[in-house]
């Protein structure tokens, strides 16, 4: 079996989200990078579907020269190929996005039987990249997954709601979706890390259709309501007040 | 014509449906048009006059022999069947899991884009809209374009309002003409959660743990805390990539959101992908011993010390109190 994980590389952001003057993007000038969250889960699972069952696992990005930092991620954490859809840098809404992913699917040498995503990305957020993927490929698309398994030639996905999990069963090949906590990313060794700095990444050129209809004018950073909160002490001797908080105040005992 | 997806609930308008109903509303009120519903399942002709309380003049109930359980692609092969039959400028989608699904299933069948999280939307020739990224934490100003427009409205920041004058709600049955194809992907079965204790999203009281718990021995004390408040236990993102408490106890960007009346983070700094996670909570009393530590700038009581020593002292103390 083999399969695909499509990553993107955003911001580590902190405590604090700073902007660039212009409003365009966040100022990464003291920011590190990493894998928006539920795609680092796309990537561990991808990884263990071809341990489990054979095959290989190819992590894909598209972005600039950069986002190759992110692809060596994924080659150290046991992923067998990495490929770049290398742009400008620029960011790509998710319609354009998806349909370069599924020009390279197309093309690809491997038969892909699982491509999984992240559900959303961490900071565009917009929902839509996995879907377009399987609708230009014509494959069926689950979404949202937290549990996933594969059973011969069908992946058995669920997907949480009020009160438990509803159950898809379909056939492969499929685009799955999925969520953080579906598993538990692998920590690299430093061996896989160096493992990863030298092994080749080809890159790609994309092309860039044009077709999304979001435009984005300029990110703000809502007013954030600081609150002057009231200290209720700087030991256990606080414990006192604390009580008659819970009690008086905030009448939850 | 505004057309918005309405998901029930137990045979009711699901909250992010109302909320959706309610940016819905906004729009037509702006360019002079009705706003439609398209409904699934039995109940949609028994949910009509609810409906029409928030402003629905037609609900279009969607009835197909194979539509006995969710099926994504044969709810959005649906959905832009009666868009199209309705001429609809825009589809309104809830800010839900198969609100994002189905309009992004549309929305592939068109080639264009969806604004997702949607707060406010200025409805002209282009939209000008704001929408929601990094999950609450930064806004972004957006013009969609498109000859029909597809967006959703973000969960539980639109406030939920009924029309000023309630619409006299017709219901009209449509048949869509479905492929096989379109039930490769659907619902198979459900299986009930086997979690025990209040769910974190419906807690009226969260005590949750951090990096600064140091330990998963360390959360005992929090379970006592939450079980003398009659509440429930979650953590930072930190705390399970340790491995110290399963991700169903996150609560952030990537996990649960919360909305109890108390929120009680222990040795929690307060990262933005946290504090989107629990925005919704009334009042947040934080036990930290940095004092510069960003949840005590978001927090309405603090206790500047260890919680190792301020949490067990709390326990004893309200245990005498019972």
């Amino acid at each position: 079996m083999n399969t695909l994980a499509c990553v993107k590389r955003v911001p580590d952001t902190g405590a604090k989200i700073v902007l660039t003057d212009d409003q365009q993007g966040i100022d990464t000038s003291t920011l590190g990078f990493t894998m928006s969250p539920h795609e680092e889960c796309a990537l561990e699972e991808a990884v263990q579907l071809t341990e489990d069952h054979g095959g290989t696992a190819t992590v894909l990005t598209l972005g600039s020269g950069e986002a190759d930092e992110q692809l060596r991620t994924g080659l150290a954490m046991e992923a067998d190929d990495a490929v770049l859809l290398e742009t400008d840098g620029e960011e790509w809404g998710p319609v354009d996005t998806g349909s370069a992913i599924a020009d390279y699917v197309r093309d690809a040498e491997a038969d892909f039987d699982v491509l999984l995503f992240g559900n959303e990305s961490a900071d565009a957020g917009n929902y839509q990249v996995g879907v377009t993927v399987a609708n230009q490929l014509g494959l069926p698309c689950v979404t949202g997954i937290k549990n996933l398994d594969v059973e011969g030639d069908t992946v058995v996905a669920k997907r949480e709601v009020s009160g438990g999990e509803e159950v898809y069963e379909v056939d492969l090949p499929a685009v799955v979706t999925v969520k953080e906590g579906l598993n538990e990313p692998r920590y690299p060794s430093v061996r896989s890390k160096m493992e990863a700095q030298k092994q080749d990444v080809p890159s790609v050129q994309p092309e860039h259709r044009g077709a999304d209809t979001l435009e984005r004018v300029r990110l703000d950073a809502p007013e954030q309501a600081d609150s002057e909160a009231e200290i209720l002490g700087e030991s256990a001797d606080a414990v006192d007040d604390v009580v008659e908080v819970l009690r008086e105040d905030l009448e939850v005992l | 014509m505004v057309l918005t997806l309405v998901e029930l609930d137990e045979g009711a308008p699901a909250e992010t449906s109302l909320e959706a109903l309610t940016l819905a509303r906004d729009i037509a009120g702006q360019t002079d048009s009705a706003v439609s519903a398209v409904v699934f399942g039995d109940e949609a002709g028994a949910v009509a006059d609810e409906l029409g309380d928030y402003g629905v003049s037609e609900v279009h109930a969607v009835e197909h022999d194979r539509l006995d359980s969710y099926a994504p692609e044969a709810w959005a092969e649906s959905v832009d069947q009666v868009a199209n039959e309705l001429d609809a400028g825009v589809v309104v989608a809830p800010g839900s899991d198969r609100g994002h699904e189905v309009l992004s299933h549309v929305a592939a069948r068109r080639g264009v884009s969806i604004a997702a999280n949607c707060l406010d939307v200025d409805a002209g020739e282009e939209y000008e809209l704001t929408r929601q990224r990094w999950g609450g934490t930064l806004l972004e100003e957006a013009r969609l374009g498109g000859d029909t427009k597809f967006l959703t409205s973000a969960a539980h920041e639109v406030g939920i309002e009924p029309a000023a004058e309630p619409a006299d709600s017709s219901v009209h049955s449509f048949s869509p003409s479905l492929d096989d194809d379109v039930f490769r992907v659907q619902v198979d079965r459900y299986e009930e959660s086997e979690a025990e204790g209040v769910p974190l999203g419906e807690a009226r009281v969260v005590v949750s743990g951090g990096r600064g718990v140091g330990g998963p021995d360390g959360y005992d004390q929090l379970e006592e805390l939450a079980d003398l408040l009659g509440g429930a236990v979650g953590a930072s993102r930190a705390a399970v990539n340790e491995g110290w408490r399963p991700h169903d106890d996150q609560i952030g960007q990537t996990g649960a959101k919360i909305s109890p009346k108390l929120y009680i983070p222990c040795g929690i700094s307060g990262a933005v992908q946290h504090m989107v996670g629990c925005k919704g909570a009334e009042n947040i009393l934080a036990i930290n011993t940095d004092p510069e530590a960003a949840i005590i700038q978001k927090a309405d009581y603090a206790v500047i010390a260890d919680l190792h020593d301020v949490v067990p002292e709390l326990n004893e103390e309200l245990r005498e109190t019972q």
